[in-house]
């Protein structure tokens, strides 16, 4: 006999009940806390808060226990708590020039002004499971060393030098747009410009965002670029509350910038310029701050009059499909029933083989 | 109307989720939505608490509309104890402690996915439509920038062309849901995926019917007593499906039936798939060929999936 398909208030909280005890596990073990989280797992809480568009450490690690490690949901479960927080006020623009530099690499120069930070990176680890993280009493406290002497205050950003010789487009601000687009408030518009694609890979799925950089690096719209700077670090937060007038500090956060440097052979009325592909994320994730300004760079064909030909330079295609809470969500909106419209397809189907095999007949008579 | 004395919501949210802001702008959209009927107009849609794709756009417009003393009824696939309906149902309940009902007639909003009710709607009446893709266009013309354009000009020909090229290929045209209507003899507006069924109690209907897409962040609607066309030819017209059995449980010739497999074998039968419809039926004494079967009955009394 068949089941009943229509699932009723019961079965919804059982399933809430269910996936409680899954995600508790083993319960002879303890319960994992968040500060745990937000600690040992920081890079985790780094991407949630990020496509999460949303800087708390505590909530973003919430999200991720709660998620039992899905970081897609836990960056839909921060999304939706953002959605009823008020906005107090709009901070002024980060300056990522007086950041307080954890990690500063170059690959354009072999050295620069403030000097390459080598900093926490995986990049030189051999990836070797190191089996003395599994055992009994783990590590212990691990130190770093304490460098001699303290970093340089100054350190400019990379692409800025070039600027000095006029070898790459300046960037300035635009004067028409005093403020920048804020696609949390307002709808998805193309043609898009800078600032809102900009917010929407800065908010997009790490892993689409990196598919498409890639795809520019093999030849789908590549524009051979060069890592001009990855920095990270902590930079100060202002706002400039109306009833004080000045600007004040209202916390730090830490971020990773990268600028990326392109080719450009010019054109009728641009000379052969360096130009510019940024990327810019919550806390430390270079992977995602190198693949959206390599996107960056490929979104900006039209303005270089370039003819934009492969997906990661199609404006509509890339940010129209690069939020993941989006997309997770009709992809598995699939889950849902759909049989009145099965029902619907289902008659017609009988309707068109009738039809077929009416002439089929028709034509083994003649 | 009487006065809401105490809270009745869960206090940790404002009354309907949304903050008054983000209502009034949903309000301003729904505005202009009903001044340009079958217009998508877009909104800043805000990320809610379920998933894009499982009614975030019903779900934001209904939670603009409601008032304390509304009455809400959720239905999906025409039923209210579906997964889905029974979960949005929870959520206003918890976020706006608004009375609910099943009965059509006592709802002041209804949200929906994929259906009209059967029973008529009346003067007064919102049904709020859970819409994953507004625009009619887009299997045709990917790009939103061109559909807009399209849209401006009345640019409707491609539309024609592919239901011409179904009736070239079938003899006749092969859409059976989210079949695209005219609105007002302006703007071409996908009517949701509803069955084509359905697309006639679109027009002039008493109730005011609004489209929320969350996902693609737009928001349309039909005013009351609207035109509402489903295109077709002359030599073709427009027609809705037709089933030779009648409900199993209450024996309606005239509703949309679902069919539900019974066994391994080929048994099935076909019943509402509108449920208030079809327990009103029954209530009235009206009985269809399974109408005293254990199986079916065990249906019709909705044993909850475990």
């Amino acid at each position: 006999m068949y089941v009943a398909v229509k699932g009723g208030e019961k079965a919804i909280l059982n399933s809430h009940k269910l996936i409680a005890e899954t995600r508790r596990g083993n319960s002879e073990r303890p319960e994992i806390t968040i500060e745990q989280i937000a600690d040992q797992l920081g890079l985790s809480v780094d991407r949630v808060m990020a496509e999460g568009s949303l800087y708390d450490r505590g909530l973003a690690a919430l999200a991720v226990k709660q998620a039992q490690g899905d970081l897609v949901e836990a960056i839909f479960l921060l999304r939706a708590y953002r959605t009823t927080l008020p906005r107090f006020a709009m901070s002024e623009p980060i300056d990522t020039a007086k950041m307080l530099v954890q990690r500063r690499v170059s690959a354009a120069y072999k050295d620069i002004p403030g000097g390459q930070v080598l900093g926490p990176t995986y990049d030189y680890t051999h990836r070797l499971l190191d089996f003395a993280l599994a055992a009994e009493g783990g590590v212990g406290m691990p130190e770093a060393p304490v460098a001699d002497e303290a970093l340089d205050d100054g350190m400019p950003h990379v692409a800025d030098l070039l600027d000095y010789e006029d070898l790459i487009e300046p960037d300035l601000p635009d004067p028409d747009q005093p403020e920048a687009f804020d696609l949390t408030r307002e709808p998805m518009s193309c043609p898009a410009e800078r600032d809102q694609r900009l917010q929407n890979l800065a908010r997009g799925d790490e892993g689409f965002v990196l598919a498409l950089a890639y795809s520019t690096q093999r030849g789908y719209g590549g524009n051979h670029p060069f890592a001009g700077e990855i920095r990270m670090g902590e930079v100060a937060v202002e706002i400039v509350p109306e009833e004080l007038g000045f600007a004040i500090d209202i916390g730090d956060m830490v971020v990773t910038e990268c600028h990326m440097i392109n080719q450009f052979e010019g054109s009728a009325d641009r000379p052969p310029q360096f130009t510019r592909g940024y990327g810019l994320t919550y806390g430390h994730n270079e992977r995602k701050a190198m693949a959206m300004a390599l996107v960056d760079r490929a979104l900006r064909a039209r303005e270089f009059g370039e003819v934009a030909k492969y997906p990661a330079q199609d404006e509509e295609f890339v940010l129209y499909h690069a939020d993941n809470v989006e997309a997770a969500g009709f992809v598995s909106h699939l889950k849902l029933p759909h049989y009145v419209d099965f029902q619907a397809e289902l008659s017609l189907i009988r309707q068109l083989r009738a039809e077929y095999e009416d002439r089929q007949q028709k034509d083994a008579a003649q | 109307m009487s006065a809401v004395s105490a809270v009745q919501w869960d206090e940790a949210y404002n009354f309907a989720y949304l903050d008054e802001q983000t209502k009034r702008m949903i309000r301003r959209t729904i505005l202009k939505a009903i001044a340009i009927p079958g217009y998508q107009v877009p909104f800043g849609g805000r990320e809610m608490p379920l998933a894009y794709g499982w009614g975030t756009g019903g779900v934001q417009v209904t939670a603009s509309v409601i008032g304390p003393d509304d009455t809400l009824k959720v239905i999906d696939q025409g039923a209210d104890d579906t997964t889905n309906a029974v979960s949005i149902r929870r959520f206003f309940e918890r976020v706006a402690g608004v009375e609910t009902t099943e009965t059509t007639e006592d709802a002041d909003i209804i949200q929906t996915r994929h259906r009209i009710p059967e029973f008529p709607l009346r003067e007064g009446q919102v049904l709020v439509y859970q819409v994953p893709q507004p625009e009619p266009l887009r299997k045709l013309e990917p790009r939103e920038t061109e559909t807009r354009k399209m849209h401006g000009y009345a640019e409707y020909g491609l539309m024609s062309v592919r239901l011409y090229e179904d009736i070239a290929r079938y003899g006749h045209i092969a859409t059976t849901y989210s079949y695209p209507v005219m609105v007002n003899g302006r703007y071409l507006m996908s009517p949701s995926p509803i069955p084509k069924f359905d697309n006639p109690k679109m027009e002039n209907n008493p109730a005011i019917q609004l489209f929320g897409a969350g996902r693609e962040k737009r928001i349309y609607a039909i005013p009351p007593y609207t035109q509402v066309k489903s295109l077709d030819f002359d030599d073709h017209p427009f027609k809705v499906q037709t089933w030779k059995e009648c409900c199993a449980l209450c024996g309606a010739k005239s509703s949309y039936l679902d069919e539900v497999i019974l066994d391994d074998r080929g048994g099935r039968m076909f019943v509402c798939s509108d449920t208030n419809f079809c327990e009103d039926r029954r209530a009235k004494g009206h009985t269809g060929p399974l109408g005293a079967d254990p199986a079916a009955l065990a249906f019709a009394h909705k044993e909850p999936a475990q």
